[in-house]
């Protein structure tokens, strides 16, 4: 049974892509088949997060135009096995994703493909591409960032999901949400500059997948086109890591939430 | 490349909450009708002569657009503001429009008494329509930013209400979680209406048009549990206990 997750968040630059691929890498490393789709059309950035920009033959929109099948639009990662990558189309716009054509490259993955993950990375906004993401999905994980303006998105979007999908169309309820708070620092949490986990599940009210500290490694991940996760070393490589056992059902406690405080020793040498 | 010049729309489409005035002939006599509204005018306040009005012929009538046309002018000479004829089966909208009026459909709304109608009349009105109850609305999940909430009588949220969000009721709205969006009770104007909440960080809150934005709720009721009542024009915060 192939299972369609979304991952949004409403406003942007919050970590939507690096959370897509880490969630996406995570699966594969466990063996579940994942493909991950860039619904991001006209702005693609999924394909530099997981290194294969150079790569790209064929994209989403190709799929769902019918210039190519999706075989020939995967593209197979280099470094984990099972993971497939599906980038967006760069040259055009949003309005090229048609319900019938999106459902069409789902049913494609499921019974072509034999998926059993596929990880939808959402567009920023609450428009067309964000909706088209969205609206097979059978789970979500929002994603969302320790500060107000990005709460408020995220609250949006949790109400969009629960009337823009189509289970909620069939009348089957809410999917399941779920939070993933990043570039969490719980330093500046301490001095009052940011919202604490608590606060944002205050307001949220949805069952917390991870927190993802604010890490110099997420940047370097991009930058290298490997998914943070890969990067075991690193806090925010390990707590993805966390975030996706819990995803597929472990009970982890959350780590990364509160001050470490520095020893003499970490203080001589700057951690 | 061609640039695109994003004109301004000359038009804009919203949506609104009106108060009407329902008037319900029992007779298509134009004497009589001329008789009794015109000393009601003299009595009732500002509101008839000023009030959208729309005509309700009662089912007993037999009606067609010819017989229609005195009580019309009747009550146009009396400087009732006629806007439209209640729609029912026998009255379309051709021939409310060979009336120079429009139609509406009476289905959707819900009966709120005139302040200023007669105490006597009470008794002798048809109480029938006014004993039809309204449900109430029980609303189980969080309201998120962006979702707005209606409810035709009182509305009951047993979770949060997010900032950006909206609870509108024709009667009270009782919140028994944190309520930071927007609270609008008695929204067809019933200034008895009430609002109840856990914790009180709304963005506004209203009784039958009267609000309060946040900056000016009292800060001793801040993210408390309180009552909200109207009286007279004002807002009146009680705690709760």
């Amino acid at each position: 049974m192939t299972k369609i997750v979304v991952v949004t968040s409403g406003k942007g630059g919050v970590g939507k892509t690096t959370t897509s691929a880490a969630l996406a890498t995570g699966l594969a490393l466990r063996g579940f088949k994942t493909t991950v789709i860039d619904f991001d059309v006209g702005l693609r950035n999924l394909d530099l997060i997981m290194g294969c920009e150079r790569r790209v033959v064929y994209d989403l929109v190709n799929v769902i135009n019918g210039d190519a099948n999706i075989k020939q639009a995967l593209i197979k990662d280099k470094k984990v096995d099972n993971l497939f990558i599906l980038p967006a189309s760069q040259t055009r716009d949003k309005d090229a994703l048609t319900q019938e054509g999106v459902e069409g490259v789902f049913r494609a993955l499921r019974e072509d493909m034999q998926m059993d993950y596929i990880i939808c990375d959402s567009p920023a906004g609450i428009e067309k591409g964000a909706l088209m993401a969205a609206y097979f999905a059978d789970e979500a994980v929002v994603v969302t960032n320790p500060e107000v303006s990005s709460v408020r998105d995220s609250d949006r979007m949790i109400g969009i999901l629960a009337s823009k999908t189509r289970h909620a169309e069939e009348g089957k309820g809410d999917i399941p949400a779920r939070l993933l708070l990043t570039r969490y620092s719980p330093e500046r949490v301490e001095k009052g500059e940011m919202l604490s986990v608590e606060d944002v599940q205050e307001i949220l009210a949805i069952e917390l997948l991870g927190v993802v500290p604010e890490s110099q490694a997420v940047l370097n991940a991009s930058n290298a086109g490997s998914p943070v996760i890969l990067d075991t070393d690193s806090d925010a490589g390990q707590a993805y890591s966390d975030a996706v056992a819990r995803f597929l059902g472990d009970q982890l406690p959350h780590r990364f939430t509160t001050v470490n405080k520095k020893g003499l020793f970490g203080r001589l040498f700057g951690g | 490349m061609t640039a695109v010049v994003e004109e301004k729309s000359v038009i804009e489409f919203k949506g609104r909450m009106l108060m009407m005035t329902v008037l319900q002939l029992r007779t298509l006599d134009a004497n009589q009708l001329h008789q009794e509204i015109s000393q009601r005018l003299e009595d009732a306040a500002q509101w008839l002569q000023e009030a959208p009005v729309v005509i309700d012929i009662h089912s007993d009538l037999e009606i067609d657009h010819v017989n229609l046309m005195p009580a019309v002018d009747t009550l146009r000479n009396l400087g009732v503001n006629l806007v439209a004829l209640a729609r029912t089966d026998r009255i379309d909208i051709d021939t409310a429009s060979t009336l120079g009026l429009g139609t509406l459909s009476l289905a959707g709304g819900r009966d709120v008494p005139r302040r200023s109608e007669p105490a006597a009349d009470a008794s002798t009105a048809d109480t029938s329509q006014h004993s039809e109850r309204v449900e109430t609305l029980v609303v189980e999940q969080p309201v998120r930013s962006g979702q707005q909430v209606y409810s035709r009588g009182d509305m009951i949220v047993l979770a949060p209400v997010s900032t950006g969000a909206e609870l509108m009721a024709e009667g009270n709205i009782h919140v028994y979680s944190n309520l930071r969006g927007r609270a609008l009770a008695g929204v067809r104007g019933d200034s008895s209406a009430r609002i109840f909440c856990q914790q009180l960080n709304a963005e506004l809150v209203s009784i039958a048009g009267h609000y309060r934005v946040a900056e000016d709720l009292p800060d001793a009721h801040r993210n408390q549990p309180v009552h909200l009542s109207l009286q007279g024009e004002a807002m009146h915060f009680t705690a709760l206990k």
